[in-house]
């Protein structure tokens, strides 16, 4: 396990590499989610304001 | 294209297909870094090699996604299509991120390999071009007080911006480039060992769902903002009921 992380010697390139991807497509998931779900909701919201009106 | 390019359809037909491309996504991944971290180190690059995995993906990615803006933006300019424009907007984050994954990923590799992070040769170069043109993209379309001419400005700049894709593609032929030709794709067994090649199209192939995945998400919600915006112009124009304009003639 300590030799997998090791990275024969490269673990300083290798895991940054890999931290980075993590963040910036996980950062990108996250903020996609959380902003469909927070217009699906102001949505939701606005049209129960307006009565008679269909989705 | 055309059958797709209806809002309301497609918010019905990407509902269907999202959990399953999310589900396509997490395997392909799984099965890309588990392939990835099981092939052997190479006999000269040793570990390093493992940034490959990442890094031609998101090289990919890089050019995949300036090519989707560029199309998209043609269609949003010629057609005037609302969801073609919506797919540009919300490509260019994602392209400039995937962009900044390979920069960032190939400087880590640059140093252990080449002996530095960074050199302005012919490729370095074209795609930190490519990055700025994302974030140019970007900045324009929410340049201008009025959104369609925001839309109508970066979609020529991403036109105009996509001469560079085959400057990329090709530069390490055209010029001398310390970076290394094409080998992924290459048919030339010689060039890629398969115990490596296979763990790259694989996560090339999850890298490309993710993209999917996430442009999505990114458009259904854009989707909903715009309807949002929609109906709150609505709610401001509309005048309550016990508020005449006709006063003055009614007392006339």
């Amino acid at each position: 396990m300590t030799e997998f992380f090791a990275m024969g010697g490269y673990a300083a390139y290798v895991w940054p590499a890999y931290a980075l991807a993590v963040f910036i497509l996980g950062g990108f998931a996250i903020n996609a989610v959380t902003r469909y779900r927070a217009a699906a909701r102001e949505l939701d919201l606005l049209q129960a304001r307006r009565p008679g009106a269909s989705r | 294209m055309h059958r797709f390019a209806n809002p309301a359809r497609f918010m019905r037909v990407s509902g269907v297909v999202l959990p399953w491309l999310a589900g396509a996504t997490i395997v392909l991944l799984a099965i890309g870094l588990f392939l990835g971290f099981r092939a052997p180190a190479d006999y000269q690059q040793g570990e390093t090699v493992k940034i490959m995995f990442i890094h031609v993906p998101s090289a990919m990615m890089a050019m995949f996604g300036y090519s989707s803006l560029a199309l998209a933006s043609a269609m949003a300019l010629i057609w005037r299509h609302p969801l073609a424009e919506i797919a540009a907007q919300q490509t260019a984050p994602l392209g400039a991120g995937f962009t900044a994954i390979c920069l960032v990923t190939g400087s880590l590799w640059g140093e252990p390999m080449w002996g530095t992070w960074w050199v302005w040769d012919a490729r370095l170069t074209s795609v930190l071009v490519l990055f700025f043109l994302y974030l140019g993209y970007i900045a324009l379309v929410h340049a201008f007080d009025d959104p369609t001419r925001g839309s109508r400005a970066s979609s020529v700049l991403a036109l105009v911006g996509a001469v560079n894709v085959p400057i990329i593609h090709w530069s390490v032929v055209w010029w001398n480039s310390l970076h290394q030709g094409s080998s992924v794709l290459s048919m030339d067994g010689l060039k890629m060992g398969w115990s490596i090649r296979i763990p790259v199209l694989v996560m090339a192939l999850a890298f490309t769902l993710l993209f999917t995945l996430l442009l999505v998400i990114r458009m259904r919600a854009a989707l909903l903002e715009r309807k949002i915006r929609a109906l709150r112009v609505l709610e401001a124009e509309a005048v309550p009921s016990d508020y005449s304009f006709a006063a003055p003639e009614a007392s006339a």
